[in-house]
């Protein structure tokens, strides 16, 4: 233990003077958040949105009148609860159900656009030849910006940077110093140094997350619906797998190029596929179960199940579940391969 | 003396590359063996299968009688040839790491006062000099109160002033009744620090003994050494041995050093800036190699 302790002190303080280092850590999100918070928040979208149940491939214009109405955009909706979900956070201003009769409706009381594209419907439906029965279903809840659902995604690319690059590039360094081969001749074995390098960016990374995390709540106050200690699991579970991995990569590479490499190759599909920016609902079913099969998804569908729907424990219990599966793999296979030097 | 470390039939194959082929020797305890020969020699390849850092072809390695385990581990200080230490760590920090992954431990204020680190202890490691980053690299190799030490080409790239300053402090740790083990290709070195020398080529020894018995067994004569602007005889008529393959000095080789001095006084040789020398383990490496330890 002392042995263990004292190299995680040493990475701790290596890391910590790294100035240049810790403060992109720290700036980066913030600065991404912040600049897409003023890119994205003053844009409204142009049309009203409207989501629609109902059976068949597409939509059928027949199906109600108030489907022929121009200026309103008519999504197909599959899931009800997701579709309620999403009236609940106006990013559709009205769901309508015309699967039966009669026809049902969710309007957001709290919603102008809401309010708006109701008087449309109840106009449309008093027009047509029969005025058909319809049934109200009131939603409320509050907006959720573009930035609310974003800040997760950054700070979670954030996470994935420094335990990928943070551990493996950093294990190579060693590696290729000389430093590693310098430990070998000591008493020190292999998995004290590895738990080390795990236990000093897993401490040093959750600081700057909760710091970056509260300093942003301050400045632009997003929701946390949820729990904020199983928030904290999250992140702590999706940092350890995300470290594992970055230690695998490093356990026997010599060449830093090499594993950084190694580490793009790992990263950008991640920051791509697994819903940073944007989020997969409307992609192929291949690319989404692609997807399911990083890290950094779990991670973020699972946080923004708790910071924006309130999930608690057994809802992410699935990603967390994946996440600690993710980890114990790479950990095993990175300690198996760890080699202390060049050949 | 019984040996505290022993060598038997070490043998290291890189690919079809024979690195070191076949070395056994033993040390005893308190002395300093001195692992001598050019770079390629397969010196830093013999000590790191010793150490435990590089796996051998076949072969075995003893420590007090039994297989070099997690003891020798403890027990064993070493300095590799380059070391690069973490970064943003100052000296006091690189020493307080090393000293703490250690069960058995030196008094750290000691090794700090032996080492002469005092004045540096809150620089960056990174900022020291070449000197001061082996005195560095030293004190960690003795932060565990070692038994034996093992020093791979300590002096590589030092000035002649901070080479002999790291000469005293190893026989100041040498007095300590510590065993030391040195790779060097500085013949001078090896025979100020070592009891015992052995001398490597392509991945053998191919001399052992202490440098004056070493030698006396090959060398009856000494060395006297003109400048070559001052030489213009013709060397086919010289009546004393000549040797080959030196730049600057013509060498002759005598027994009878009158004599010689005698033949080039009436052969009108400038003695002015003459040299006589006895025999060095330079000489006993071109010797028996036909080649310059440094070249």
């Amino acid at each position: 233990m002392r042995r263990l302790f004292a190299v995680m002190h040493a990475r701790n303080l290596e890391f910590l003077r790294d100035r240049a280092t810790l403060a992109w850590n720290i700036f980066l999100p913030v600065a991404l958040v912040v600049a897409l918070a003023i890119i994205f928040g003053g844009s409204e979208r142009p049309l009203f949105k409207v989501g629609v149940l109902h059976a068949g491939k597409t939509i059928e214009t027949r199906a109600h009148p108030f489907l022929g109405t121009h200026y309103v955009e008519f999504v197909s909706a599959r899931d009800e609860a997701d579709a309620v979900r999403k009236v609940a956070r106006h990013q559709v201003d009205l769901l309508l159900d015309v699967r039966d009769t009669p026809a049902r409706y969710w309007v957001n009381t709290d919603s102008p656009k809401g309010y708006i594209v109701e008087k449309l419907l109840l106009e449309s439906n008093q027009a047509a030849a029969n005025a058909p029965a319809l049934v109200r279903e009131p939603v409320t809840g509050e907006a959720v910006r573009y930035v609310d659902w974003l800040l997760p995604g950054i700070l979670g690319m954030n996470i994935m940077f420094s335990c990928l690059f943070g551990v493996g590039w950093v294990v190579v360094r060693y590696r290729k110093s000389g430093f590693l081969k310098r430990l070998r001749a000591t008493p020190l074995r292999a998995i004290e140094f590895i738990a080390a390098q795990v236990l000093s960016r897993l401490l040093l990374i959750l600081l700057v997350t909760v710091f970056v995390f509260v300093g942003l709540r301050a400045i632009l106050d997003f929701p946390l619906e949820g729990s904020g200690v199983l928030l904290f699991l999250v992140a702590l579970l999706g940092a350890i797998a995300l470290i594992a991995i970055g230690l695998f990569v490093a356990a026997r590479f010599t060449s830093e190029e090499l594993a950084s490499g190694m580490l793009n190759v790992i990263t950008w599909p991640m920051m791509l596929l697994s819903g940073v920016w944007f989020s997969l609902e409307g992609s192929a079913d291949w690319v989404r179960w692609l997807a399911q099969l990083f890290p950094l998804t779990q991670m973020l569908d699972a946080s923004r199940a708790i910071m924006l729907d309130g999930a608690g424990f057994l809802d992410v219990a699935p990603q967390l579940a994946a996440l600690a599966f993710t980890a114990t793999l790479f950990l095993v296979l990175g300690a198996m391969f760890f080699k202390w030097r060049v050949e | 003396m019984p040996a505290i470390l022993e060598a038997r039939q070490l043998v290291k194959h890189y690919g079809a590359v024979k690195a070191v082929d076949g070395v056994s020797f033993q040390v005893s305890e308190g002395s300093c063996l001195g692992l001598l020969g050019p770079n390629g020699a397969g010196k830093t390849t013999t000590v790191e299968i010793i150490e435990g850092i590089t796996p051998a072809t076949s072969g075995e390695v003893l420590y007090r009688g039994a297989p070099a385990g997690l003891r020798f581990r403890e027990e064993a200080g070493i300095q590799f040839q380059k070391t690069a230490l973490q970064e943003f760590l100052t000296v006091r920090e690189c020493l307080a790491l090393f000293h703490s992954l250690y069960t058995r431990r030196a008094s750290l204020d000691e090794v700090i006062e032996v080492c002469a680190l005092e004045k540096l202890l809150d620089r960056d490691n990174r900022k020291l000099s070449g000197g001061q980053q082996q005195r560095l690299l030293l004190a960690i190799a003795l932060v565990n109160d070692p038994a034996v030490l093992f020093l791979d080409e300590p002096t590589t790239g030092l000035d002649p002033q901070a080479r002999r300053n790291f000469w005293e402090l190893i026989r100041a740790v040498k007095a300590r009744n510590k065993t030391v083990i040195l790779t060097t290709h500085y013949m001078e070195e090896a025979y100020f620090l070592c009891d015992t020398i052995a001398i490597m080529d392509h991945g053998r020894i191919i001399a052992e003994g202490s440098p004056e018995k070493l030698l006396k067994e090959h060398f009856e004569d000494v060395i006297v050494e003109v400048p070559r602007s001052d030489f213009h005889l013709d060397r086919a008529g010289v009546p004393f041995q000549v040797l080959e393959g030196r730049e600057e000095q013509v060498e002759i080789s005598t027994a009878n050093v009158e004599g010689t001095l005698r033949y080039l006084m009436e052969a009108h040789v400038p003695l002015q800036r003459i040299r006589i020398r006895p025999r060095n383990l330079e000489d006993l490496f071109l010797e028996l190699t036909g080649r310059e330890l440094r070249a």
